[in-house]
């Protein structure tokens, strides 16, 4: 066990700075000021001034909204990364309109918003609705999402069907239960942030203690069973988090936007890093700006829903990561592809020099536009546009009064490099895999250019260091190679790289 | 909690409806069985291809293409809003593919990525020009199939023909049935076993988006008059319910029809008992008959499982001695054999 300690030192220090920012949090919490008249209660105002009293934080009210929703965003983001890598993204989904009917349970409890009895109820029909999830895959032949689609739909129609009924009594008109459709965070009352605050923490707690946990069953079930890690009751402490705090997000999102909440932070977290734990980080972080924006913006517009803009908040850095993350966005990635298709053609380049020089017998160092547009069956324009590409690069020098192409050091290198991999590898594929010599060629070409050194020198070493490639042509050795380019070239104009390469 | 669910009265609630205004109390039943039929039908097909939630994710986000649409031709014409919730059904599609096959995030993420966001924008837009545009949030959840047969009735050459919205979702009906008999076969193929369709030189791709088409069609004509809860939950309960009682398409399809007829009977009049909305009462009712399907379905049943397991545990359990018997004396003999062979 002793390869364990500095994982706890880690562990223990983030725990600190954990406990450390819920503690601020619960501060606030309990030192903001009571009473005072709801967001939507306060009067048409200039949109400047509307921002100006968001920031100063006079309304109480407002504090409500601001602590509620980044508390909220804190929670769903955490709780979200776990159920991305886990793919049980719509779990969330299932989950967050499964709870309604047993919001209205819990305002049938005693016929008004009491924040603790929706909680309670709502918790316990969202934990029926996952379990009744659970339930029909695995006894019957339908699949996870049926089952899920089944169960959200079923939910949620029963949820409608009481708050309409709700609705017809002669108390429920102004019940505002329909409020926790789409949301509104103006709507969160002390009572509420409180026991947001004590989720918060405790999601918070629970993640911190039980990390390792958390962790190898979500990226490696079999393992974890394996290793005696109790992955049942892992799954429904994780459905119990995720019910916790879907309830929460309820009053502020709605029911229909929470999934997103917990779904886009964390998927723009994972496309931005390979770690968990910054994973946690930064979907934390995404959720938590999510939910100040939108109570920002929703206060802006007086009385418009929070959970839309929260939700819009949350795809725009979505979307931003989805073009720009340094290493799986799509906008990278295609910078990538085409430097790489670049670098390929580069080095076809190259290999056609090589070819006309081979051809010739190395007589002679330079290789003219003609020559070169010839060997690669294209125009003399093109060539020359490829040549200068070369020059970019430094691997050629061009000559253009004496029409001449000639290797730099490193050109050439690159040059017996590629022709080297390429012969290497037709002769391993007849030798090895007895694929006729005439039929190995186009699959070298496609080999040569991602063939690393060291499977270049194994490659080299398997062949019993053969020097000739199947159609009987020489292979240049890295031996060659190195030793034309480390000679110096003489001063003389045309004196490039490409001596004669001389086997057996 | 009493004057919360009335009394049950048998005359009230089944008798009185067709007797004081069986016309209006017809059309609504009929727009739901036609909305439950088209969106069965078509759920089917999503359910084999594991694509049940895709529909889900569509019908939340035909919203923006409402509004916009509205917006856009301000009126509340139905060719414009037609088109302005294709696109957005279309839109979703292609957002969801894109997500999914440019970047690791998988299809579930991606599917609650796309119709979030779309939903989002809709009800912003709902909510900011609120004066403008004749949509209420809480209408496209639980529709106003109520509101049906209070519509102005379309007419053809002087004969009246029933509530706009009834003569669409009709045609739309009949649009389904006519693509799935036309393309059964390659639907079938397609849904089962995609290398079969292939070498058979059915394209998978244009079966794929020629089946989104449809959902989006379906699911348009359907969103507007009887919400997006009663559409979701027609595109899977049916078919999930169908499922549960044969293997064969054929019989699949017919028993979900048969299922969208039950559920919009008793449903309708669920929502006369209790009050409540009738999209929702409709859903409640397919629900109910989902859950007896799996609970006496022959094949997979709750119940047959349980009595299966007692049969299987007993069978078992012979099997098992049996086995002893065998094994122990397959044991015995070769090393009794072995022994003697040095002899």
């Amino acid at each position: 066990m002793k390869s364990h300690s500095p994982f706890t030192i880690h562990h223990s220090r983030r725990r600190l700075s954990y406990v450390m920012v819920t503690a601020l949090l619960f501060l606030g919490v309990w030192l903001s000021p009571v009473h005072a008249a709801k967001i939507g209660e306060i009067s048409e105002t200039h949109i400047g001034e509307q921002a100006l009293r968001f920031f100063t934080f006079q309304d109480a009210a407002l504090c409500y909204a601001l602590i509620g929703s980044v508390l909220l965003g804190i929670t769903c983001g955490l709780l979200g990364s776990f159920i991305v890598v886990r793919r049980m993204a719509l779990m969330g989904d299932a989950l967050s309109h499964a709870v309604l009917p047993g919001v209205a349970l819990g305002f049938l409890w005693n016929m008004n918003k009491d924040p603790v009895a929706i909680f309670v109820g709502a918790t316990l029909v969202g934990l029926l609705g996952s379990a009744t999830v659970g339930l029909i895959t695995n006894t019957t032949r339908l699949k996870e999402d049926s089952a899920i689609g089944m169960v959200l739909a079923a939910f949620f129609a029963v949820g409608i069907c009481m708050i309409t009924m709700i609705q017809h009594l002669p108390t429920g008109n102004k019940s505002g239960v329909d409020k926790f459709l789409f949301g509104q965070a103006a709507a969160i009352s002390e009572g509420d942030v409180r026991l947001m605050a004590i989720v918060t923490v405790l999601t918070i707690l629970i993640i911190v203690v039980f990390y390792k946990e958390f962790l190898v069953t979500s990226f490696d079930a079999g393992f974890a069973r394996a290793a005696g890690f109790p992955t049942r009751l892992i799954h429904h402490a994780m459905m119990l988090l995720l019910a916790f705090a879907v309830v929460i997000s309820l009053q502020a999102v709605g029911v229909v936007l929470v999934s997103a909440m917990l779904i886009t932070p964390a998927a723009a977290a994972y496309l931005l890093t390979d770690r968990m734990h910054r994973m946690l980080w930064l979907s934390a972080f995404f959720g938590m700006a999510a939910g100040a924006l939108g109570a920002f913006f929703s206060f802006l517009g007086n009385n418009l829903p929070t959970g839309p803009f929260m939700v819009l908040a949350c795809s725009t850095v979505f979307g931003l990561a989805f073009l720009f993350a340094p290493r799986h966005g799509a906008f990278s990635r295609w910078l990538r592809q085409r430097s790489r298709s670049a670098r390929v053609q580069r080095e076809n380049t190259l290999k056609s020099l090589y070819h006309v020089l081979e051809a010739r017998d190395f007589h002679g160092e330079s290789v003219s536009f003609h020559e070169l547009a010839e060997q690669r069956h294209e125009t003399v324009e093109d060539a020359r546009n490829q040549a200068i590409q070369l020059q970019h690069h430094q691997l050629t020098t061009l000559h253009d009064e004496t029409d001449a192409i000639l290797f730099t050091p490193d050109g050439w290198q690159r040059a017996c490099a590629i022709v080297r991999n390429h012969r290497l590898w037709e002769l391993y594929l007849t030798n090895a895999a007895h694929i006729p010599a005439d039929h190995v060629h186009e699959d070298a070409e496609k080999i040569e250019h991602v063939l690393g050194e060291e499977v270049v020198l194994q490659l080299e070493k398997r062949l019993q260091y053969a020097n000739k490639d199947p159609h009987g042509r020489p292979i240049p050795s890295l031996h060659d190679a190195r030793q034309e380019a480390s000679a110096t070239p003489a001063s003389g104009e045309l004196v490039g790289y490409g001596k004669k390469i001389d086997h057996d | 909690m009493t004057d919360f669910i009335p009394a049950f009265d048998f005359h009230r609630v089944f008798v009185e409806p067709w007797t004081q205004s069986a016309s209006n109390f017809a059309w609504i039943m009929v727009m739901g069985f036609l909305v439950t039929t088209a969106c069965g039908l078509v759920g089917n097909y999503l359910i084999l291809r594991r694509m049940a939630l895709v529909g889900d994710a569509i019908s939340h986000s035909v919203l923006p293409g409402l509004a916009v649409a509205f917006l856009l031709s301000r009126s509340r014409g139905s060719v414009a809003m037609f088109i302005g919730a294709l696109g957005a059904g279309i839109l979703t599609t292609v957002i969801i593919e894109m997500i999914h096959k440019k970047t690791r995030v998988k299809q579930d993420a991606a599917i609650g990525i796309a119709f979030s966001t779309l939903f989002a924008i809709g009800v912003i837009l709902i909510s900011l020009f609120a004066d403008k545009v004749d949509l209420d949030q809480d209408c496209v959840l639980y529709g106003e199939i109520a509101f049906v047969p209070l519509e102005p009735f379309s007419t053809l050459a002087g004969i009246s023909l029933g509530p706009p919205s009834v003569v669409r979702m009709a045609l739309i009906t009949l649009l389904t049935i006519l693509a799935i008999a036309l393309f059964y076969k390659e639907l079938l193929v397609s849904s089962f076993d995609s290398g079969l369709a292939e070498s058979m030189g059915i394209r998978a791709p244009v079966v794929h988006y020629g089946l989104m088409a449809l959902l989006s069609v379906v699911v348009v004509s359907a969103f507007e008059s009887a919400g997006a809860i009663l559409v979701i939950a027609m595109l899977i309960i049916p078919g999930a319910t169908a499922s549960l009682l044969s293997t064969r398409l054929p019989t699949i399809l017919f028993l979900s029809v048969l299922h969208a007829a039950l559920s919009s009977f008793l449903g309708i009049h669920l929502a006369v008992w209790l009050d409540c909305s009738m999209a929702g009462a409709m859903v409640v009712m397919a629900a109910v008959f989902f859950c007896l399907a799996w609970i006496f379905s022959p094949s997979q049943g709750l119940l047959q499982r349980v009595m299966c397991s007692r049969d299987d545990f007993t069978q078992l359990n012979e099997t098992q001695t049996q086995h002893e018997h065998d094994g122990g004396g397959t044991k015995v003999n070769p090393s009794s054999n072995r022994r003697k062979q040095p002899r």
